[in-house]
């Protein structure tokens, strides 16, 4: 079957769910909003009519018992999949994580499990402000027995999702706000994307770059605009932070001899650092430059716009972060910045890249 | 709430009187050998709550489940939890129910219907609520019984819980044990006086309060609750009075930790379930002398068994520490 279809995250997504609940009458939807007139930003269309209330089940606003009485009927071999629009309203519920799902496999010495999946939203841009665009994710990649997982292109936006639904342990599913709207080639029924580690999304020689979710979009077209200017960068798709499998990180670091990482939250103990700290202890003579890492300006996320243009990691931030390191010439750079401001089209900072079309 | 006329028979108050019995002498056992240093875990023992233990469990099937909390022993010997998978897992042993992975607070019997007993406070309400949301979704007429503390109610997942199996209807049994401590710190410096009842009803749902030294009353109000709930009436909460009688966390008598006088105690710990219901017995002439020292001494020797076989089982293996982190 060729892959001819092009289709947004959020339309992914969207199939994801039906195949599921298609395919396993024991997966069903909970959640806030799950199938109001906004369908979950589009990502439940049409389930409910197909599926019922009763496999869509709209919860009340009490996300700690939520999550509890998942993980409960998941313990009797049910498959919920949770929804909140926004990955601060899970923090109500990080004891259930914590404590119960993240351990109940462990803790029952293999007896239970707790197949669920927790599908977060990270808000950005349009004043989305303190509450409403953190990302979080080296928060539950601490935790041993949780999978954690940021799809980044459409393709994976669903095989991830089918993954993560089919999978015996709790998966908390990050979704960017912004890669709902970006589109790419996704195959038609059931298929599933691995959740086994990064993939290399593009080759390159000077520089390796890793990152997760929105910002592995950016950075393709980033490295896009290098290669323009003679610079090869090889840009690495995280995909799953826990259990976090680098190496092909490692592989591509020993090849080009230098790491730049970015991440959707803070650089303080975020995936950058871990990645970091993992390249430096295997393979640290391989390194020609020190390793860097993007991320956001350390305070919380301002609302108006005119605060936020420093705070998300931009192309512009990681051209000039490349040629630090290769020592390219400022010419070189500017040319870069210019193609990327260009490719941008003037567009204020607070919106989605539109070009972000695929195939990636 | 309804009042339940089921007529409780004198065999199930033989039987209430042997389940009380048997938590009774397993806590005083532990106890008794805490000190070796053995058994290395934190334990919260149940004695002086076994009426409620006793009398919920015995108004639940063997394919009902439970969940509780860190004060389990009771609940899980009740539901018939396997008495030496207990004591290995007291013990640190691999034979233990969850492999020496858990400790006392983290009992469990899949057969038993014993789902899970967790110690921090209201993390297992939620998992209760589960089990009877997939239950009514299935089709199944499993019912959950959901075991807590006095505490639980200032906890806000309480309300959270309430709030949607009363939404739902689902087939739950809140059963509130008030021993009127947290720790040590007691319910009226915790909770304004009201009838905790009151916080369920306002959930709409069913609430009862109840002698919980009282095992006949808890079986009879719990068969009610239980019988209602299979029937797709919904849930119902218990709300059983009783008394810890051991420190929170150890062996030693609460008045040995100054909580308050010897005197004091001794008259809490004259409002006994087990004596309560013994003395009934044998005003019916169903319990005497004889019947009682062949029960302790049958009992006695099972429990005597199953240390012998917790003390002499193996350890797990360290190479095992890091399996079942993902299923």
């Amino acid at each position: 079957m060729p892959e001819t279809r092009s289709l947004n995250g959020a339309e992914a997504a969207r199939e994801a769910l039906f195949e599921s609940m298609e395919r396993d009458g024991d997966v069903f939807m909970m959640g806030e909003g799950i199938a109001d007139h906004g369908n979950f930003f589009c990502t439940t269309n049409g389930l409910m009519e197909k599926f019922g209330a009763e496999r869509m089940l709209e919860m009340p606003v009490a996300e700690n018992a939520m999550t509890g009485i998942a993980i409960g009927a998941a313990m009797m071999g049910q498959r919920p999949v949770m929804s909140l629009q926004r990955v601060e309203f899970v923090l109500l519920a990080l004891e259930q994580i914590f404590d119960n799902a993240a351990k109940i496999h462990y803790a029952t010495n293999g007896r239970h499990k707790a197949p669920i999946v927790i599908r977060l939203v990270v808000g950005r841009g349009w004043g989305q402000g303190p509450h409403h665009a953190q990302s979080l994710e080296s928060v539950f990649a601490h935790f041993p027995g949780l999978k954690v997982i940021m799809p980044a292109l459409a393709r994976d936006s669903k095989g991830m999702l089918i993954a993560a639904i089919e999978d015996d342990s709790p998966v908390i599913c990050i979704e960017h706000r912004w890669i709902h709207f970006a589109k790419g080639p996704v195959p038609e029924g059931h298929y599933v994307e691995p959740l086994d580690g990064p993939r290399v999304r593009r080759e390159g020689s000077d520089v390796t770059i890793v990152a997760t979710s929105y910002a592995v979009l950016e950075a393709l077209a980033t490295a896009e605009a290098l290669a323009k200017v003679g610079i090869s960068a090889e840009v690495i798709d995280l995909r799953v932070l826990r259990p976090l499998n680098l190496a092909p990180v490692i592989k591509s670091v020993a090849k080009t001899g230098r790491l730049v990482t970015i991440d959707t939250g803070w650089i303080t103990c975020g995936m950058g650092s871990e990645i970091v700290a993992t390249v430096a202890g295997e393979c640290f003579g391989d390194l020609k430059a020190p390793p860097r890492r993007l991320g956001l300006a350390d305070h919380p996320t301002p609302s108006s716009r005119s605060l936020i243009a420093d705070y998300y990691p931009t192309p512009e931030a990681l051209i000039d972060c490349v040629g630090e390191m290769v020592g390219a010439q400022a010419k070189q750079l500017e040319a870069a910045r210019a193609d990327m401001g260009e490719h941008r089209g003037g567009l204020p900072l607070d919106v989605p890249n539109p070009t972000f079309q695929g195939p990636f | 709430m309804e009042k339940h006329v089921t007529q409780i028979d004198d065999q199930t108050r033989l039987g209430l009187y042997r389940e009380m019995l048997r938590i009774r002498l397993v806590e005083e056992a532990i106890a008794e050998r805490y000190g070796e240093q053995e058994m290395r875990c934190p334990v919260h023992l149940s004695d002086g709550q076994e009426g409620i233990a006793a009398g919920a469990c015995m108004a639940l099937r063997k394919t009902d489940k439970i969940v509780s909390t860190h004060r389990s022993h009771g609940h899980y010997l009740a539901k018939q939890g396997n008495l030496k998978a207990m004591l290995c897992e007291i013990y640190g042993r691999a034979p233990g129910c969850v492999g020496g992975r858990g400790g006392s607070m983290h009992l469990l019997d899949d057969e038993a219907g014993v789902l899970a007993c967790l110690p921090i406070v209201g993390t297992s309400v939620p998992l209760g609520v589960g089990v009877a949301y997939a239950a009514k979704k299935k089709g199944e007429d499993t019912v959950a019984a959901v075991f807590l503390g006095d505490a639980v109610m200032e906890e806000g997942v309480f309300h959270e819980c309430a709030n949607f199996a009363a939404l739902h209807a689902l087939p739950v049994v809140f059963v509130c044990e008030n021993n009127d401590l947290s720790f040590y710190t007691s319910l009226e410096v915790r909770q304004p006086d009201r009838p905790m009842t009151d916080i369920a009803k306002a959930h709409t749902i069913a609430a009862q309060e109840l002698d919980g030294n009282d095992a006949s009353a808890v079986y009879e109000a719990m068969s009610g609750a239980v019988e209602k709930a299979r029937g797709g009436g919904g849930p119902s909460f218990l709300m059983c009075n009783t008394r810890r009688w051991r420190e929170h966390c150890g062996c030693r008598y609460d008045y040995e930790m100054g909580q308050m006088t010897e005197a004091e105690f001794e008259t809490l710990r004259a409002d006994c379930p087990l004596a309560n219901l013994g003395t009934q017995l044998r005003e019916a002439g169903l319990l005497d002398d004889a019947s009682e020292d062949a029960l302790r001494t049958e009992l006695g020797k099972e429990i005597e068994e199953a240390f012998e076989f917790a003390r002499n089982a193996p350890f797990p293996e360290l190479e095992t520490a890091g399996d079942h982190v993902y299923a």
